[in-house]
């Protein structure tokens, strides 16, 4: 690998990385608070992603599918949250939590395969980002490193949110001790509505910024859900610093792998997540699960 | 030779000193009684000697071997037993399936698979013999958690002398319980054999000084006062600890 | 007298079994040997789920390592079942002890997403290992099992024969497992589903008992994966897929988890699932996602609990 592929892989990775971050965020913030792994994360991404295409071809404007979809899609989060997994709540329950999302995700898979049928799509990204810059000889995507400051922005933004505000506060409290956030006379049934519909939000936003780079179809919902799982497992659940530093470990990891050694790009993946479970079984952030 | 001794153990909580050097030496056969206010540090050194938590410092002996790094299970295994503060049962199972989970362990056919648990009329025997000296026997068929909770109290203790243990702590077996139900659990803590070295952590004076053969005293995570039950009670800085009065109870001997 | 009941109940279960080939079309014969197979398959993930408390999400690892390593042998080396299905099991159960030796250091939600993982990245192996395992169209012309003691074979050939081969496995399996989880061994699985902590201050080596548990049900899942790719004549990929493991999943909730006869009774319901719905809908999909969340929310003892209710409520 000569140095401008190496940077070029590199970028590729970064790209990715930040797709996974914005996806396995939401994972780990449902997670942290409501002890609840998400297993139709990745069919919202999906649904973010199709309503995205939907938009652009209605309105044939990026920008308004990039806003629309997440919002139409939290919507549904919230739905869910209401009238399914509310019942769900308490102690001996996280099972049937999970199989409900599990449930939820073979429903949705099925119905997205009825409204927008099992083929590949892409999606244009916007105009006002096409095209590429050249560095150091190789061609760089407008669209993908807008990726990466996008990524950054959100991540940002997360990081206020949780570390800076009020709600934050409460997020944070609820990650280790929900019945005392109770206990302060904060409606926790609203934060945890809240937080699902940020969570379902972000999968969508996700979904609709990966278009353009990943395609939409059948079955990504799954990988993509793979990745995010594995991401906050590297990571620990519940934590924004290990969904980051996760989704930048295992974003280059599967860029370089798929480079480098392509039919086993996956096996490294999971290897790098075997080594940090032998040396730290709650993730390189986690502080709690076992 | 002490049978149970801890050497300079320390316990931090992210900066917080929950035991700050704390030394003890239990003999085979002793009654030991741990006392001390709220917060004290009795239930973490009780875990530690477990093995529950792991010390922040220290070491801890039993029967001579430094068990400090030794898992929990193992530490069992040697004949080191304990009951915990919070009800810890197998609440889903019978009160018979409880204790005949421990009889089968120290019996050693924990792993077989060939032959039906009913089968192994030895194990249950032993079982519903544990039952009936803790007067659950006629409970055996019901699930632990639907037991009063003064008897969920007494099969925690059945469990663990079920591993038939050569030192048993029991941290406060009578916690919860009614007056009369306390009498009858102090009363059977008695009867144990002398062989069996205890450890107790109690806040009912009564049941501390019926019981133990010594006292010790935790205040703020160290040993503030340490021997028989009359000097603990002598001691003045005990008598200030516990509001400046001695102990309501008169001595009773033991 | 209930005990009475249960023998006859078996006897009589057991004599239709024997005489179902000879009353039914062909059809329904390959849905039965489907049957028997995927409850062998569900059984073993009941006793990590059920029995243990092992939620594990990645069980299709060991179905679709037991049919890759039966489609591999039978294909290059023998097809006589008394050489196929030891090597199969003991190929299962060394993955179940390397997965578990990384697995079972965490619990719970982590357990959960640790087996779906490893899972998924042999299902990757399978995709992209394509010299090996032929890639996305698997290993195809499987022949038919063979029993043979030196001079001595006899080839499955009939699918009546291979279904009366599928059932002795299947009975094995069963009392092999019943008789596990009856024993001490078995008590011992359900103190640690109940209670973990307990069990080590009793002197347990909860670790050693888990990884056997995870052992024993990753073998039983290789037994049933190798008897599904004789039937089917082909090791696919999709048999390592997670909605394999989410399959077998469904079927032991829908029976009802912690019981035997739950597994079987899912196995049916969710195999036979398909052949109702699909002559009123394609989207059967949808009606076994909606069918699995009724139970979740509603039934989460699965059909053994409702059946056990409606006794329990007769007068």
């Amino acid at each position: 690998m000569s140095a401008s592929q190496f940077i070029f892989q590199l970028f590729n990775g970064l790209v990715f990385s930040m797709l996974l971050f914005i996806l396995a965020a939401g994972l780990s913030l449902i997670f942290g608070l409501m002890d609840v792994i998400n297993l139709s994360h990745g069919a919202f991404y999906l649904l973010g992603g199709y309503i995205g295409l939907t938009m652009v071809r209605q309105f044939d404007n990026f920008w308004i599918a990039l806003i629309v979809a997440p919002l139409i899609v939290s919507g549904l989060g919230l739905i869910v949250e209401y009238f399914f997994l509310r019942r769900l709540y308490g102690r001996h329950r996280h099972l049937d939590q999970v199989l409900f999302t599990f449930g939820l995700a073979l429903i949705a898979a099925d119905l997205i395969r009825w409204r927008w049928g099992a083929y590949v799509e892409s999606v244009p990204g916007p105009d006002e980002l096409k095209g590429a810059v050249v560095i150091f000889g190789a061609l760089f995507p407008r669209y993908r490193m807008s990726l990466i400051f996008f990524g950054l922005i959100i991540a940002a933004g997360l990081g206020l949110l949780i570390g800076r505000t009020r709600i934050g506060a409460i997020v944070r409290a609820g990650v280790s001790d929900a019945q005392m956030v109770s206990g302060l006379g904060i409606d926790i049934q609203k934060v945890f509505a809240g937080v699902f519909a940020l969570g379902t939000a972000l999968a969508a936003l996700a979904g609709v910024l990966g278009a353009p780079v990943l395609n939409l179809y059948p079955g990504l919902d799954l990988e993509i859900l793979i990745l995010a799982l594995v991401v906050v497992v590297v990571g620990g659940l519940g934590t924004l610093k290990g969904a980051f530093f996760g989704s930048l470990l295992i974003g280059l990891a599967n860029t370089f792998g798929k480079a480098l050694i392509p039919q086993f790009s996956m096996f490294l993946i999971f290897a790098v997540m075997a080594v940090v479970l032998l040396a730290r079984p709650s993730g390189l952030f986690g502080v709690k699960g076992n | 030779m002490s049978q149970v001794k801890a050497e300079h153990l320390c316990k931090d909580y992210g900066g917080v000193t929950a035991l700050a050097n704390v030394t003890l030496a239990v003999e085979s056969g002793e009654r030991r009684a741990i006392i001390g206010p709220n917060g004290a540090g009795k239930t973490t050194l009780f875990k530690l000697i477990a093995g529950e938590i792991a010390p922040t410092k220290g070491r801890i002996h039993f029967d001579g071997h430094d068990i400090t790094d030794l898992p929990v299970h193992t530490r069992a295994n040697l004949g080191l037993s304990h009951t915990f503060q919070r009800n810890n049962l197998f609440f889903d199972l019978t009160v018979l399936e409880n204790v005949r989970l421990a009889v089968q362990h120290h019996r050693g056919i924990a792993g077989q698979v060939l032959k039906s648990v009913s089968g192994y009329s030895a194990v249950n025997a032993e079982a519903e013999s544990i039952l009936a000296r803790l007067r659950l026997a006629a409970q055996s068929q019901q699930l632990a958690r639907n037991l009063a909770y003064g008897q969920q109290r007494a099969l925690e203790v059945a469990l663990a002398l079920a591993t038939e243990p050569r030192a048993l702590l029991l941290d406060e077996p009578t916690a919860g319980m009614s007056p009369a139900e306390t009498i009858e659990m102090t009363r059977f803590i008695e009867s144990l054999p002398r062989s069996l070295t205890m450890l107790i952590v109690e806040h009912d004076m009564d049941v501390v000084f019926s019981l133990a053969d010594r006292i010790t005293v935790l205040h703020y995570g160290e040993v503030i006062a340490e021997g028989a039950p009359g000097e603990v009670r002598a001691n003045p800085l005990v008598q200030e600890i516990y509001l400046g009065a001695p102990p309501s109870v008169p001595p009773r001997g033991g | 007298m209930a005990r009475h009941w249960k023998w006859a109940a078996l006897i009589v279960a057991i004599l239709a079994a024997i005489v179902y080939p000879y009353a039914v079309r062909s059809y329904f014969l390959s849905l039965a040997i489907e049957v028997l197979i995927y409850s062998i398959f569900a059984m073993s993930l009941d006793l990590l789920l059920g029995y243990t408390g092992l939620t594990s999400f990645g069980h299709a690892a060991f179905f679709g390592l037991g049919a890759y390593i039966l489609a591999y042998t039978a294909l290059g080396l023998t097809d006589n079942i008394l050489v196929t299905v030891p090597l199969v099991i003991i190929g299962a159960a060394l993955l179940a002890l390397i997965i578990g030796f990384f697995a079972l250091r965490t619990s719970g939600i982590y357990f959960l997403m640790v087996t779906m993982a490893f899972a998924q990245m042999l299902f990757s192996i399978a995709i992209s290992w394509s010299d090996v395992t032929g890639g996305s169209d698997g290993l195809a012309g499987v022949p038919r099992p063979v029993i043979g003691v030196g001079a001595w074979a006899y080839t499955f050939d009939s699918r009546e024969s291979y279904y009366y081969l599928v059932l002795a496995f299947f009975l094995l399996s069963w009392i092999a497992l019943r008789s596990i989880v009856g024993s001490p061994f078995g008590a011992a699985l359900r103190g640690i589903r109940d209670n973990e902590q307990r069990m080590r201050a009793l002197g347990y080596n909860t670790f050693r008992y888990k990884m056997a548990a995870f052992v024993i049900g990753g073998a039983f899942a290789g037994l049933a994966g190798a008897l599904l790719t004789h039937f089917t004549q082909h090791a696919a990929p999709e048999t390592l897929y997670w909605a394999t493991s989410g399959q077998v999943m469904i079927m032991l909730i829908v029976g009802g988890v912690g019981t035997l006869v739950g597994p079987m009774l899912g196995a049916a319901v969710i195999r036979l699932l398909p052949t109702f719905v699909s002559s009123y809908t394609e989207r059967w999909e949808i009606v076994l996602g909606l069918v699995f969340i009724l139970f979740v929310l509603f039934a989460p003892r699965g059909i053994v609990g409702l059946l056990r209710r409606a006794v329990e409520k007769r007068p």
